[in-house]
């Protein structure tokens, strides 16, 4: 019987993958709730960095807003959105930590409209905002979603911010910045990262509870699996208790 | 240019990048020291005007210049250009008021983790509104041109999607390295409201905590109206000049506005206020009740005040600023 629910597990694995040492562009909800447990964990000195302009704050509680005074408090500077992109466009900033509507089998992101037309959306939403400039120039994008057949789709219905594009050598090509691009894709299922050829989505282990057919019958794409799959190690008491006391006791996040 | 790959992408180009037409707008700019000051009312009617292209300042809901968008609301202003530049809502006020019938969009009709806006969403869905994609880097980096007098900035984001696809960027060679890089052209705003924390009657301003894009912002703007939590003397400005984050020379208008930026927050004076901005998503399901919250908050409120006044007045702003400064952490304080 596991003692933890979805957002709980994702938080916790997902602060797993951030290095000590390292910086990460997040905005609020569970990525940030991922970034703050890294600190209270292996990575305490994990450098967060908002696009607002934020840089290495102490936050004293869970932002509401991306640019809000919390993303600031006791910070090493309040910088400007010009700031803290072109330190990911200098290659200084490790982490992205995205989510967003669609996700494809290359780790494009979709959170721009849900449809077939662009001009006449069946449900328009709010945008890239920094994710595609996260995505673009990070060296690292983890994505997090739940592993759901209309998140995690074979064809997404726009590209918003740029994963592995079409595969292959397809994201050097294009421009972006050489040797970036998405290094994990965390659900509540398994843990993904890409084949180092095709950047084709594979399952590298595998949550408790679940199997390999629960992940696959969850996604529309047919999903690689990695020469060894492990068991995901499950959210200790103690990282528990530090995500649910310290990082989210109103239960903001991991209430959803 | 060198190379270009002539990738033609989709989205309108709603303002002109071109930094000789804007270099003769700003030639004619007055650089005088006159005292600006004049109500938020009167800003809008001079220098607000229908068609225009709007911008403002602030970040998501912090330091936005609320009261500037429900005055331009008030004044019915149409058919106005609009940067959704991190928007939230300063969007949804002004897609309430249908001010806008064009967006560069880099963020819009979400209030990020509150939810999303189903009176912007609807107005955006409904077809009426031209749209052109972005992101948040890339509409800093239109401000920065624009601020630097050049028609265009390069970066490297967007390259290889659908947000650069449905942009009016380009895309070139760079004659050095032979990179591929994507081109956001200058955006050079009609007009622009910027909500600071303390300004003299000359237009010398000062922001507390992060800047955001505010000071590329005001630099690109041709005219630019500023809301301030207060006004302080020139002395001040003087006795401290690394402060000041915009000179007087680009401020056309200066509008003493206490809790401007109200029902959004204010670093170091109030918090946002939730009850009220869930109160504001909630109430657009029904669509009466939306417009006599409309009429309530807006239409029927002389001026700023008027408004905060039917919103808990005083004691409300209190709370904010315990929760904005963490009193309550300290202590047990009122219910916030």
């Amino acid at each position: 019987m596991q003692n933890y629910n979805i957002m709980e597990l994702m938080i916790c694995v997902a602060a797993r993958e951030l290095g000590n040492g390292r910086t990460a562009g997040i905005g609020t909800g569970a990525p940030c709730a991922a970034a703050l447990q890294a600190q209270k964990t292996l990575a305490p000195h994990l450098v967060i960095m908002f696009e607002s302009g934020g840089v290495d704050p102490i936050l004293p509680e869970l932002p509401i807003s991306v640019g809000d005074s919390r993303t600031f408090h006791r910070a090493v500077m309040a910088g400007s959105m010009f700031e803290i992109m072109q330190t990911c466009s200098r290659g200084m900033v490790d982490y992205a930590i995205l989510g967003g509507a669609q996700i494809d089998m290359y780790g494009n992101i979709n959170s721009t409209m849900l449809g077939k037309d662009y001009l006449k959306p069946a449900v328009r939403l709010p945008g890239s905002g920094g994710s595609n400039d996260f995505a673009s120039l990070c060296w690292r994008t983890i994505i997090m979603s739940v592993q759901e057949k209309k998140r995690l789709v074979s064809k997404l219905d726009f590209i918003t911010a740029p994963g592995w594009l079409e595969g292959g050598d397809s994201r050097a090509q294009s421009g972006l910045p050489l040797d970036t691009g998405p290094y994990r894709v965390i659900t509540n299922m398994a843990v993904m990262d890409f084949e180092p050829e095709s950047k084709w989505m594979r399952v590298i282990s595998i949550n408790p509870g679940y199997t390999f057919d629960d992940i696959q019958s969850n996604c529309e794409f047919e999903l690689l699996k990695a020469p060894r799959i492990f068991t995901t190690k499950p959210p200790t008491a103690m990282e528990l208790r530090i995500l649910r006391d310290e990082i989210d006791p109103n239960r903001q996040i991991i209430g959803r | 240019m060198i190379a270009d790959k002539a990738v033609q992408n989709l989205g309108p180009l709603f303002t002109n990048p071109d930094p000789d037409e804007a270099r003769k707008y700003f030639h004619s700019k007055s650089r005088t020291k006159a005292g600006k000051l004049m109500s938020l009312k009167q800003a809008i009617e001079l220098f607000v005007h229908d068609g225009d292209y709007l911008a403002l300042g602030g970040f998501g809901t912090n330091r936005t210049p609320v009261a500037a968008c429900q005055e331009i609301v008030r004044q019915g202003r149409k058919n106005m250009g609009f940067a959704g530049h991190t928007s939230t809502h300063d969007f949804q006020i002004l897609a309430a008021g249908e001010v806008f019938d064009r967006v560069d969009i880099a963020y819009i009709i979400g209030l990020e983790t509150r939810g999303m806006s189903p009176c912007a969403r609807a107005y955006m869905e409904s077809g009426r509104v031209k749209i052109c994609e972005w992101s948040n880097f890339s509409l800093a980096a239109r401000f920065k041109a624009a601020a630097m007098g050049i028609p265009f900035l390069p970066t490297r984001n967007m390259l290889g999607t659908d947000t650069f696809r449905y942009s009016a960027g380009k895309i070139m060679t760079c004659p050095f390295t032979e990179k591929t890089l994507a081109l956001q052209p200058a955006l050079y705003p009609d007009v622009s409201v910027i909500h600071v924390h303390e300004a003299d009657i000359h237009g010398n301003c000062r922001i507390q905590g992060i800047l955001i894009s505010d000071d590329d912002l005001a630099r690109a703007s041709k005219k630019l109206i500023i809301t301030t939590e207060r006004l302080i003397h020139n002395d001040e400005i003087r006795s401290d000049p690394a402060k000041t984050v915009i000179p007087y020379y680009l401020v056309d208008a200066v509008c003493e506005v206490p809790y401007g930026a109200y029902p959004t927050g204010m670093p170091y004076e109030y918090y946002s206020d939730e009850k009220h901005l869930k109160e504001w998503l909630m109430v657009q399901k029904d669509l009466t009740a939306f417009t006599s919250f409309m009429k309530h908050n807006i239409h029927d409120c002389p001026d700023h005040a008027a408004y905060i006044e039917r919103n808990g007045g005083i004691d409300r702003i209190k709370e904010l600023r315990a929760k904005e400064l963490m009193l309550h952490k300290e202590e047990n304080h009122a219910e916030l």
